[in-house]
């Protein structure tokens, strides 16, 4: 057996994990990669809340959780809520710790929505991280109201016809302290929002694409590339609100006058694969009107 | 609040509520305002914003977040109070049951209240009812010092480790939340040495928790059975805390149930809530005449006491005055005494009365029970006109 040179061995990194692997997630699934990024930047003194999502279920049962942070699950429409309670006690304890709601787009876009507009108004104390895999997978794959215009799912199986709630920028008419999107396919643009993030006071909210597997119907191997491709062709712009002051960030910053066509992101996804022609001719003409909309914010 | 002497005042249900919540020193409150419990929820932002109370209030957009709000305190070391009624309690509904399936002390008050549709604003306890199996200890007072008492002493019975579960104290809407009467109120420091402070927290950064994951069904059932063994235990301690409020306050003070005359008593009252008194009038009343009469007031509906058992030996008709209604079973008191008694040959008549606000008076009470010592027999009896 080879030895491995010191030399090189000193240069591997060691990272402290906070998301065990061996957990209940899907295989290709990126919450667990998702959590395990944000947790590497929150700290071990971060509270978890966790509405009934696919996370409920991949943080494990009552004889064990992959998770090394306090995790607190919460009924579908009171994870803001509850977020708030515990971020009024740590204030009050004058402890340096920090609450993140970690909430599916179900409970941020339908259910939960008059709680998170709620704590938003309130400005409380914590980060909001909507991962939004479009749809309500953990029931299997109903629609919900971020689930993009044209997709199949169980409830819409000729394909959704009406577009997604553009819940980020609905976030940043609540003139919170913090709103940005990211990518799993960039996680060091990821990473820099959360440490914005939890360097700030008050409400912030991130959000999250998070392409899934079996709901979107492609191979598990091309999480990534998905997640990647939303970005290249501009379906999901990455940018950050900060006191207001909007920016494109990351590659998004290089997207405002040349995209790669939609067709090269819904090829790829089984949800899309009943589109027509003039189908994609409306997805298209939606993406190209939100980014004259994002010029107007970023002149 | 208008003082007589030092401890003697006079104050309206919801004011007297909001001077225990006070005296108990929680720190995080959360109650969304809904009549007719809103002036209470006024009280206590006065009480903060005077610095009279150090809490956080959070004003949250509705009920089903208020007591959210409070859960998310609770279990990271907060004493905390919410209060609501009626829709509202409704609202809730949910988290009820998940704060009481999480076995985490909490107190909320309940000005009970009619449920729409139609609306109505007015007294009955069919909101209360509906809340009966979902775990959490259910107190009801009879009148403005009850409502006092009893707040005090469901922080401590909720806190207290052979419980550990959530006490709502049900106090009927407008007839004690909005009427004024004589209270005897403790000192600052009784109460705090009756409900020192809270030591409880589930948030543990060095040692973190799941706490309300998914339990397999094994779990699932064991959960339910701790929760029905600390509700037993709870007795106990219901009975315990109120002998020692009445050391504290120099009062008598019942714990799961009060007798009223009933030691010699062939005919008895059952009742739960502000109308107790009434039924207390017209028992003083049917004594005078010779009556053999008398009256158990449930102190405490959840868990549903195991001492009626023992007070009602000797005595051959109960007549039970619901204030709800459950389709197809009738008064819900009336059912569950039914089933307490099963097999002990005592006579169960129930009566369906003060519905949405409708006026009952000690007159009705001695009607219904004239007209049962005089031989009538009914099951089930309306009080409509």
């Amino acid at each position: 057996m080879t030895e491995i040179p010191e030399n090189i061995r000193s240069k591997r990194i060691v990272r402290e994990q906070y998301f065990f692997r061996g957990n209940a997630a899907c295989p290709g699934c990126p919450i667990p990669k998702e959590l395990d990024l944000m947790l590497e930047i929150m700290g071990k003194k971060t509270v978890l809340v966790v509405p009934a999502s696919c996370s409920t279920v991949i943080m494990g049962d009552i004889h064990g959780s992959p998770s090394t942070v306090p995790v607190i699950h919460s009924a579908f429409a009171a994870a803001p809520a509850i977020a708030s309670g515990v971020s009024r006690q740590i204030k009050l304890k004058g402890e340096d710790a920090k609450v993140v709601v970690w909430a599916g787009d179900g409970a941020t876009g339908d259910i939960g929505f008059a709680g998170l507009s709620g704590a938003a108004e309130r400005n409380e104390d914590m980060i909001y991280i909507c991962y939004d895999n479009e749809a309500f997978m953990n029931t299997g794959i109903q629609r919900s109201s971020l689930t993009p215009y044209g997709a199949w799912t169980t409830t819409t199986p000729a394909g959704k016809r009406e577009f997604k709630k553009p819940l980020p920028f609905i976030m940043m008419q609540h003139k919170i302290p913090y709103v940005a999107t990211a990518s799993i396919a960039y996680p060091f643009d990821y990473q820099g929002k959360v440490r914005k993030a939890k360097e700030i006071q008050g409400f912030r909210y991130l959000h999250l694409l998070s392409p899934c597997p079996p709901g979107w119907r492609f191979d598990s191997s091309l999480t990534i590339e998905i997640a990647r491709l939303a970005v290249e062709t501009g379906i999901w712009p990455l940018f950050e609100v900060l006191n207001g002051k909007f920016s494109l960030t990351g590659i998004s910053k290089t997207l405002l006058e040349k995209r790669k066509p939609i067709e090269e992101y819904l090829k790829l996804q089984g949800r899309f694969s009943k589109l027509d022609k003039k189908e994609i001719e409306i997805m298209q003409e939606a993406v190209d009107s939100m980014w004259e909309d994002i010029r107007k914010m970023t002149n | 609040m208008i003082s007589v002497t030092r401890n003697t005042v006079a104050m309206e249900g919801n004011h007297a509520v909001a001077y225990a919540v006070k005296q108990t020193k929680p720190q995080v409150l959360s109650v969304f305002p809904i009549t007719p419990q809103t002036t209470m929820l006024e009280k206590l932002a006065e009480y903060i914003e005077r610095g009279e109370l150090k809490a956080e209030l959070i004003k949250v957009e509705g009920e089903h977040s208020a007591l959210a709000a409070v859960y998310g305190a609770a279990i990271s070391g907060s004493r905390v109070f919410t209060a609501t009624s009626s829709q509202g309690l409704l609202y809730m509904g949910e988290m009820i049951y998940w704060v009481g399936g999480e076995r985490v002390p909490i107190v909320s008050a309940v000005a009970t209240r009619a449920i729409a549709e139609p609306w109505s604003i007015w007294d009955d306890h069919q909101d209360f009812f509906t809340k009966r199996d979902s775990s959490w200890i259910m107190m009801m007072a009879e009148n403005v010092q009850d409502a006092y008492d009893m707040t005090i002493q469901a922080f401590k019975i909720s806190e207290d480790k052979k419980v550990l579960l959530p006490v709502m104290v049900g106090f009927d809407g407008f007839i004690l939340t909005h009427t004024m009467e004589r209270l005897e109120i403790l000192d600052d420091e009784d109460v705090e040495r009756f409900v020192p402070p809270r030591e409880f927290n589930l948030v543990d950064f060095s040692d973190p928790i799941n706490v309300g994951p998914l339990a397999q069904p094994d779990d699932y059932m064991k959960f339910k059975r701790d929760a029905m063994i600390a509700m037993r235990q709870s007795e106990e301690v219901i009975e315990r805390t109120a002998h020692e409020y009445a050391n504290l306050s120099g009062r008598d003070q019942d714990g799961m149930i009060e007798c009223f005359n009933c030691n010699d008593a062939e005919y008895v009252f059952l009742t739960a809530g502000a109308w107790s008194g009434d039924a207390k009038e017209a028992v003083r009343r049917m004594r005078k005449e010779g009556k053999k009469v008398g009256l158990i007031k449930l102190r405490v509906i959840r868990p549903f006491p195991e001492k009626v058992r023992e007070v009602v030996r000797g005595v051959s008709k109960i007549v039970v005055f619901d204030r709800e209604y459950s389709f197809g079973f009738g008064g819900i008191l009336a059912g569950e005494l039914k089933s307490k008694l099963y097999g002990s040959g005592i006579e169960i008549m129930s009566v369906i009365a003060g519905l949405g606000g409708k006026d009952v008076r000690p007159t009705h009470f001695q009607k219904v029970m004239n007209d049962v010592i005089s031989g009538e027999k009914f099951q089930e009896r309306w009080l409509n006109d």
